[in-house]
């Protein structure tokens, strides 16, 4: 049974806590967009928000409905191209990305380009957008995502997105840059890291309410644990006050 | 480099999908070259840049990025003139690329985003149209689309990143692995873009085409380099000597446009940056209206094939007191 907060505002509460002050991130709409707003109004007011269509640290009073709308610029450090911001992205210069997927596998790789045949697909998705170029280049990929079994699969229908690709060293011998990969997933039931060695995903905590059975039931591939999990540490009053006032105070985002 | 890594650059890794654009510098340059700098008035209509620049079979691009400042009344006539067997640049396409399915206009495209628009959901048609396998593919991303794009604009036949390794993606794709010839570092070798013709709306253009986009300008800057025609479809028309007092203002320079077409609210539905904002409620009844093959047969009828143009279409849709409401909504920021 959870506090007075919903799941949606335990996850963007998690991920905010996961940007440091200081620190650059990508972000798309929603609850990443969220995440971000609420790390700059509490901890990390230096944090600097870019969108991949070309704005650059916009000052954000409400969440865009497009990577590309004009609240990605609003009173932004510069509003310029594309190129500008995945150019940065390949120089080193950000330190976060937000993705999601339709599936996501064991080693983080994500997909959004279809379910069954590539050529002849069940359900054909966008494609990777920026989502293969964030993952490739940015340091940390976190990602924020509902815990069902159909979308923590072994074996994605298709690769779109980089995790650790197929474990350690994979990376970098597909020549992506060294130093980037997938940092955590934050989901409805858990907080969850990569193993170092094995570089697969592993619980580190568990929300209050839900128990590691639950994970398990809903994870489609052997879920790693690890040795000491405790309980997510819930939103503060503070927090959940930023968040339903001030980031997300139409509820759209948060449910509300 | 791990052996794994010296065994697939000896295998040269490379996607197995289409090249629907060959990376033929000599040809461009020949293009250019006769195309040359020119500044006259290219003023014209909608159906007449369509008419003389569009043809079966070309390849397109739209610019923007998704339903943000997109050259919706071009789009609409290539439509409307039945333009078929079309390539096209999936860069960054929601509402735009509703509407080239609409019109079965595509045969081939280059996927980095497409079929959905973002938190709206997935365009049922593109989705019937693709899943049928009607438009032959080839996986990108938004960052290959645009450094493509830049490419061309550098005249060099491709261009080396450490984008879409290691991925389906890239599988998919037409990149191929290279070595950096001076640290041996494995890339994505992507092939140059040049589109037959590009799509761009903007926020004011003179007569020969000088342009300012203000707010994100996306790929657009590349992409009006890359091409090798450029309709540059404008909120309004301003005299050339205004432009010539604030040449640092421009963003496309009038020797690389081929057409120019005014076309006040030319974004809508889709968001113009400080001028109005996106028509939520439209974009919607375009996605439920496709659910349903005939109701959206009917659909275009009344929004395309029965508007004389685009602003008879704007006019359905609610005309000028609807661009005054979505304006209204955009200065709120």
């Amino acid at each position: 049974m959870m506090g007075d907060y919903n799941s949606m505002e335990l996850m963007i509460v998690v991920a905010a806590r996961t940007l440091l002050n200081g620190s650059s991130v990508v972000v798309g709409t929603g609850a990443p967009c969220a995440a971000a707003m609420l790390a700059q109004r509490t901890h990390a007011p230096d944090l600097v928000i870019i969108f991949e269509a070309g704005g650059i640290a916009p000052r954000l009073r409400s969440a865009p409905l497009s990577v590309g709308d004009s609240r990605t610029f609003y009173k932004a450090v510069q509003a310029t191209s594309m190129n500008t911001v995945m150019d940065a992205c390949c120089r080193g210069c950000i330190d976060y990305t937000f993705l999601g997927g339709a599936q996501i596998d064991p080693y983080g790789n994500l997909n959004s380009t279809c379910i069954g045949d590539w050529a002849r697909p069940k359900v054909r998705f966008p494609g990777s957008g920026g989502a293969n170029d964030l993952a490739s280049l940015c340091r940390h990929t976190i990602v924020m995502t509902s815990h069902t079994r159909s979308r923590f699969v072994e074996t994605p229908d298709f690769v779109t997105t980089p995790g650790y690709l197929s474990g350690k060293g994979a990376r970098e011998a597909a020549g992506l840059p060294p130093g980037t990969g997938p940092y955590c997933v934050i989901t409805d039931l858990a907080v969850i890291g990569y193993d170092e060695c094995l570089c697969r995903m592993r619980v580190l905590s568990i929300h209050q309410g839900h128990t590691r059975e639950q994970v398990i039931e809903n994870t489609g591939f052997e879920m790693l644990f690890a040795e000491q999990i405790g309980e997510t540490s819930p939103p503060t009053k503070e927090e959940l006050r930023i968040l339903r006032d001030e980031v997300d105070p139409s509820g759209v985002i948060i449910g509300r | 480099m791990t052996e794994k890594g010296e065994d697939r650059l000896a295998k040269r890794r490379r996607g197995s999908g289409a090249l629907f654009v060959e990376p033929d510098v000599e040809k461009a340059r020949a293009h250019f070259g006769k195309k040359g700098l020119v500044s006259r008035n290219k003023l014209m209509s909608v159906s007449a840049a369509v008419s003389r620049f569009v043809h079966d079979g070309d390849y397109l691009a739209s610019g923007g990025f998704g339903t943000n400042r997109i050259a919706t009344a071009p789009l609409h006539e290539i439509v409307r003139q039945g333009r078929k067997n079309l390539g096209l640049a999936g860069h960054t396409m929601t509402h735009d690329f509703q509407i080239l399915c609409a019109g079965e206009c595509i045969s081939r495209c280059d996927v980095a985003y497409i079929v959905g628009l973002e938190a709206r959901g997935l365009s049922a048609n593109a989705r019937r149209l693709v899943e049928a396998g009607r438009i032959e593919l080839c996986e990108w991303t938004n960052a290959a689309l645009a450094w493509r794009f830049r490419a061309a604009a550098m005249g060099v036949s491709f261009i080396p990143t450490r984008i879409m390794l290691g991925t389906d993606t890239f599988d998919h794709s037409a990149a191929i692995e290279i070595a950096c010839p001076f640290t041996g570092q494995t890339y994505a070798a992507l092939p140059a873009l040049y589109p037959d013709v590009a799509l761009i709306h903007v926020h004011s253009a003179t007569p020969s085409g000088d342009a300012i986009i203000e707010g994100l300008t996306v790929a657009d800057i590349e992409l009006a380099q890359a091409s090798k025609h450029v309709i540059i479809s404008a909120e309004e028309i301003v005299p050339e000597e205004e432009m010539r007092m604030r040449p640092h203002r421009v963003t496309i320079p009038s020797v690389f446009v081929d057409a120019v077409v005014e076309v006040p609210f030319g974004s809508y539905p889709g968001n113009m940056p400080y001028r109005y904002f996106s028509d939520e409620e439209h974009l919607n009844d375009w996605l439920q209206a496709e659910k349903d093959p005939e109701t959206f047969k009917r659909f275009l009828d009344t929004y395309i094939y029965s508007c004389r143009d685009f602003y008879g279409y704007l006019a359905r849709c609610g005309g000028i007191d609807r661009i005054v409401e979505l304006r209204r909504r955009e200065y709120m920021i």
